[in-house]
């Protein structure tokens, strides 16, 4: 789950790392109130979850509150990058000396948190890593050592022509960023750019924190924010409510299948024999006939679907209840599409039966089943 | 990398009093694997399928000599449970669970490597070696059969779906392993190679891939980096996936330009792998490199 800029600067200064003096508005009114109270001039940043944000018109300044209002009067209610701008944040402008970039992931191969710095902040972090691997340090923390703050120095002792104090001053809050990691169960915290301002202070001018979703029990205080999904589609929103893995795409036939590979190995293959798949939904294992039902129901009121192509294996997962889900959902929605039903496994016989019986094609074979449910859709594409 | 199991593979199964611990348990019995004990704090004395259950791991290996464990426990305490069988001395740990956070996973992967543990997962299929007739998971096993090929696969029923191909073609498989669909697993693909490459049983490997991350890219690299001796054909799911968005595991996902599809099928074959179109294809592209 990604927070929000202002959100992840509420949770960075609970960890001693400075951010601008700044308040969060949702009217003009609010930003020409806010630009008063901080009585210089200040910069007005769209709350939105994209990368990208600045370039896309989502960061104005602004010299005095009158104008403050009226930036704020152009920006709420405009859209960055498709995404509705319903939030700004009102923050003193810095001045700047320098740019760093402090940062800890994930690295998967390594099985590892990985704490990145560089003293090119301010820029596209990746375009960095592409074009100049070496101007970014890397350090592998060892679980149970975590990160210390002598570790952090020996990562910054390469920079060139930072003094001292600039390096024990980034290596706190990269070691800082790393207690956020732990206790928000963070899969990325990034500050970009971490200014030190003409008068010496390190400043966290901007703020990514994605929380690990899985993990979310621990953190009850974001559970149920929906807020914070405003990548999600209507229907991936629908979805998520329903618990269900969806994901929106553009063409005519819905899939549906238990199991995330199975699932894309199904929209390939309708790719591959020239149809368009409109969604990827993952019913997982072992789903009860209620799923399977709310899951049809979702993909077929989506307009834009002629037909529908049901894959499932199963293991955990029984044929017959899968059938029955299918069934129930057929007999409650209106404006019916055509379904094509692939099933293999777990009570198989007792499935193919009820779906015949229920006039619904059904096939053992996965490219068959493809291919029919392409027919149905009105044929392939090219 | 040792064999994840063998002929000497003893399993306890953490979690084994809960409906899905029961019916795998069951299952793993009728496969013929050499299920001793079960595991679930606080019930020890009962019996599932005739198989004592204990309240510790530590029991079970001092009274049946269990080896390899499955664990089918819910995500929060599913890392305490690993823990509990890395710290027993386990040879293999298989965790079926998914959605375990991810700085859980890390710190008991990093566990494991310090003890000498094979870590399965987290969330995967688990393993099973048909010729040995030994199942560590809760795949169906009538799709697999005794044979040559080795499998190695980030996905559950994709990989039912590609084994049983093999199967239909008379090929069969040596050992066929999940890796895990999470993004932080304790095998990789580059691993199991290894572990296939010494494998006397397999003549043959496929790899089952998805997008997200760069564990086939890895293994292309190893492919050529080893002159891997024995051939590889390869799937790739997702070649129609959005960018940054989660294709149902937590660890498909594209994120800027790393994880596509086109990336791993050109960097396997550029190692010489075959990548297959679509699952139906691997037998027939297998059989012509055996």
């Amino acid at each position: 789950m990604k927070l929000f800029e202002f959100e992840a600067k509420n949770v960075f200064r609970k960890y001693g790392i400075a951010t601008p003096i700044g308040r969060v508005v949702g009217s003009p009114a609010e930003a020409k109130e806010a630009a008063r109270q901080i009585g210089r001039p200040v910069v007005l940043k769209a709350q939105v979850l994209v990368g990208g944000r600045g370039k896309a018109g989502g960061i104005q300044s602004a010299n005095d509150p009158g104008e403050a209002e009226s930036v704020a009067a152009r920006l709420i209610g405009s859209s960055i990058k498709g995404i509705k701008v319903n939030t700004l944040l009102v923050e003193e402008k810095l001045s700047i000396a320098a740019q760093y970039y402090s940062g800890i992931t994930i690295d998967r191969q390594a099985r590892r948190y990985v704490a990145l710095a560089s003293a090119d902040g301010g820029v596209d972090i990746e375009e960095v890593a592409a074009s100049s691997p070496d101007r970014i340090a890397r350090y592998w923390i060892e679980p149970g050592d975590g990160l210390t703050r002598t570790a952090a120095e020996s990562m910054m002792a390469g920079f060139a022509g930072l003094t001292k104090d600039d390096i024990g001053s980034l290596a706190s809050v990269t070691a800082a960023l790393y207690k956020v990691v732990q206790d928000y169960d963070a899969e990325l915290v990034e500050i970009n750019p971490l200014l030190k301002t003409t008068s010496g202070e390190y400043v966290a001018a901007d703020a990514r924190l994605i929380l690990d979703d899985n993990a979310l029990f621990r953190h009850p205080e974001f559970e149920g924010k929906d807020n914070a999904r405003v990548d999600d589609t209507p229907w991936e929103a629908r979805a998520r409510q329903k618990g269900l893995a969806y994901v929106d795409l553009e063409g005519s036939i819905g899939i549906i299948g238990n199991g995330a590979g199975l699932v894309m190995a199904t929209m390939d293959l309708v790719n591959h024999y020239g149809g368009s798949a409109a969604n990827f939904l993952d019913i997982g294992g072992g789903a009860r006939p209620e799923v399977i039902k709310d899951g049809l129901i979702l993909v077929m009121s989506k307009a834009g679907v002629k037909a529908v192509l049901i894959n499932i294996l199963g293991g955990i997962t029984r044929c017959d209840l899968v059938a029955q889900g299918v069934i129930e959902a057929l007999n409650e929605i209106a404006d019916k599409k055509p379904v094509v039903v692939r099933m293999m496994g777990t009570n198989e016989r007792e499935g193919m039966l009820m779906l015949g019986r229920a006039g619904v094609g059904v096939y053992s074979d996965m490219e068959a089943a493809a291919k029919e449910a392409i027919r149905l859709s009105g044929g392939p594409a090219r | 990398m040792r064999n994840i199991v063998d002929e000497k593979t003893v399993v306890v199964v953490q979690g084994i009093t809960g409906n899905e611990g029961r019916f795998h348990a069951e299952a793993m019995l009728k496969y013929g694997t050499k299920v001793a004990a079960g595991v679930t704090p606080g019930k020890g004395g009962q019996q599932v399928h005739g198989v004592p259950v204990y309240n510790t791991v530590a029991e079970a290996v001092r009274l049946h000599g269990v080896n390899t464990s499955m664990v089918l426990v819910p995500a929060k305490f599913a890392p305490a449970a690993v823990n509990e069988s890395i710290d027993a001395g386990l040879r293999t740990v298989v965790v079926i669970t998914e959605s375990i956070p991810q700085k859980d996973s890390i710190e008991f992967i990093a566990r494991a490597q310090r003890q000498g543990t094979i870590i399965v997962g987290p969330n995967t299929p688990g393993t099973i070696a048909p010729p040995l007739k030994v199942k560590v998971g809760i795949m169906p096993s009538h799709v697999f059969s005794p044979g040559a090929v080795g499998i190695a696969s980030r996905s559950g029923t994709l990989v039912y779906e590609i084994a049983w191909h093999i199967t239909e073609a008379r090929l069969g498989q040596s050992l066929c392993t999940g890796i895990g669909g999470d993004p932080v697993t304790g095998l990789d693909f580059v691993m199991v190679l290894e572990m296939f490459r010494k494998h006397e049983g397999t003549k043959g490997v496929v790899l089952v891939g998805e997008v997200g991350g760069r564990a086939e890219e890895l293994a292309a690299e190893y492919i050529v980096d080893t002159k891997y001796p024995k051939p590889v054909v390869a799937y790739i799911a997702g070649r129609s996936a959005p960018p940054e968005k989660r294709m149902g595991h937590a660890g498909a996902i594209v994120v800027g330009n790393v994880g596509t599809a086109k990336s791993k099928v050109e960097a396997l074959t550029e190692a010489g792998v075959t990548v297959a179109d679509k699952p139906s294809d691997i037998p027939r592209l297998l059989k012509a490199r055996l």
